[in-house]
């Protein structure tokens, strides 16, 4: 589903990213952990070219990213994105925040984006909410819009990026839940996250970076059980 | 104060005049600014030299003197490009008579000016709206274009309508300069008067009083579209 082939990237002189290579199958949910400025993010975001890679390849379904603006904009609708600030549109209802990726990009006629926003909606719980502005709803509502904007392009990937990191404790289960329904629907997923309980439940591999290295990837019972690499042991003893 | 109320028909014409060549002038500005202002953010760099050099070039003259340029210096660069001009009866013509009408100069000068400065604005407009914004709708398959049309501008729009009002206002108040070249606008009005009745204080006193009202009862419109805006959020 994504293959990462050698994957550079550095901002000027700064290595953020060094020769990653992994690849991520059909309906994996795959975990990302690491230290702060271990470019996890970074490596998340070459996924769907908001970060233009240095070097390396990546395939995604076979098609090879390349920085073709035609390209990128189809494998992007292919990919759904989650950012850590949630990055809804302020000006749109939740409704609309939704049903605005099927109608400007597939031309999806407007009644059927808008039944389609509902149905997803319904699906993240926020039925009740299609005509509130994002600055009307709580952190963990806002994630759940952006959730279900993500997902209203039929994505075959999603990406999240720290999707509870900007949250209250006490939202963050209602974000994490959506996304263990959709694990269980089969969704590909690649979890950028600090939630160890997350990645321990759902992911079926987690993958531990630091320095801008993919250090050590495995089960979840590999990494947090009996992980081999001293880094990751070091990053696992301070968090757990 | 008889000779002012007396003037007082003649000094609203001219108003009117000032408000339409204004209401043009910052349609037009608009216009220019928005596609200016974008040119300023394109990759393209051509085209960001153009714009940067337009609005260099508008901001860093007299307002005073590019009308000047419209209004006498265009005919004569016409002359020079084409020698003659071809009447109605296909008899040369020597252009120098020509005369661009005045309104249409004073338009176009108003027009350029203001169109450089509303460019800044809505180009600060555009970057005030935060990475996220743009990235979530390209993350969505959506074209840089697409993007920019459905998520940032909307947002932007709102963000520039203070300091567009604020524009608004000191066009208004830079019209008066079209008194040079014969425009008869709210102040060109007030000279003429004074010409014949001697009465510069009162007239002139008159004269500010009506831009007051003008530029008052605009800074109300600005305040409330800015509140609704708001709400609407």
């Amino acid at each position: 589903m994504i293959e990462v082939r050698n994957l550079d990237k550095s901002f000027g002189k700064l290595v953020v990213l060094r020769d990653i290579s992994c690849h991520i199958a059909l309906q994996e949910v795959v975990c990302v952990i690491g230290p702060s400025g271990s470019g996890k993010s970074t490596f998340l975001r070459c996924l769907n070219l908001l970060e233009q890679p240095t070097a390396g390849e990546i395939f995604i379904d076979g098609v090879k990213l390349t920085d073709n603006d035609n390209t990128i904009n189809l494998v992007r609708q292919n990919v759904g994105m989650v950012f850590q600030r949630f990055n809804l549109f302020p000006h749109k209802t939740a409704l609309h925040n939704v049903s605005m990726g099927p109608e400007i990009v597939q031309k999806t006629p407007r009644k059927e984006a808008e039944k389609i926003a509902n149905d997803l909606l319904v699906k993240v719980g926020l039925a009740d909410k299609a005509n509130v502005y994002p600055d009307q709803l709580s952190g963990g509502q806002q994630q759940r819009v952006a959730i279900a904007r993500a997902l209203a392009m039929q994505p075959k990937i999603m990406l999240f990026d720290e999707p509870t990191s900007a949250l209250d404790p006490e939202m963050v289960g209602e974000v994490l839940a959506v996304m263990k329904d959709l694990a269980r629907e089969g969704m590909t997923m690649v979890v950028v996250t600090h939630e160890m309980g997350f990645a321990r439940e759902v992911g079926d591999r987690v993958i531990f970076m630091d320095e801008g290295r993919l250090v050590e990837e495995g089960t979840p019972e590999q990494i947090f059980g009996n992980a081999e690499n001293e880094r990751t042991k070091a990053f696992l003893s301070k968090i757990l | 104060m008889e000779i002012a109320i007396n003037s007082l028909p003649q000094l609203l014409k001219g108003a009117s005049l000032t408000v339409t060549i204004t209401v043009l002038s910052v349609t037009f500005g608009c216009i220019i600014g928005l596609i200016v202002g974008l040119a300023r953010l394109s990759k393209n760099k051509l085209l960001r030299l153009l714009a940067t050099a337009y609005v260099d070039f508008f901001r860093g003259t007299p307002l005073l003197v590019q009308i000047l340029i419209v209004y006498f210096g265009t005919p004569i660069l016409l002359q020079d490009a084409q020698g003659f001009l071809v009447d109605n009866y296909g008899m040369p013509q020597l252009i120098s008579n020509y005369a661009m009408p005045r309104l249409v100069a004073a338009v176009i000068a108003c027009s350029l000016n203001s169109g450089a400065y509303i460019a800044e604005i809505f180009r600060a407009g555009v970057q005030s709206i935060e990475r996220g914004q743009m990235e979530a709708a390209r993350s969505l398959g959506m074209s840089p274009r697409q993007a920019m049309r459905h998520v940032i501008l909307p947002q932007a729009f709102k963000r520039v309508i203070p300091p567009l009002g604020n524009e608004f206002i000191a066009l208004m108040k830079d019209t008066s300069l079209l008194s040079v070249i014969g425009i008869i606008e709210l102040t060109k009005s007030g000279m003429l008067i004074v010409a014949w009745s001697y009465e510069a204080f009162a007239i002139y006193l008159t004269v500010a009083f009506i831009y007051l009202v003008m530029t008052f009862t605009l800074s109300r419109v600005v305040d409330y579209l800015e509140r609704r805006l708001k709400t609407s959020d």
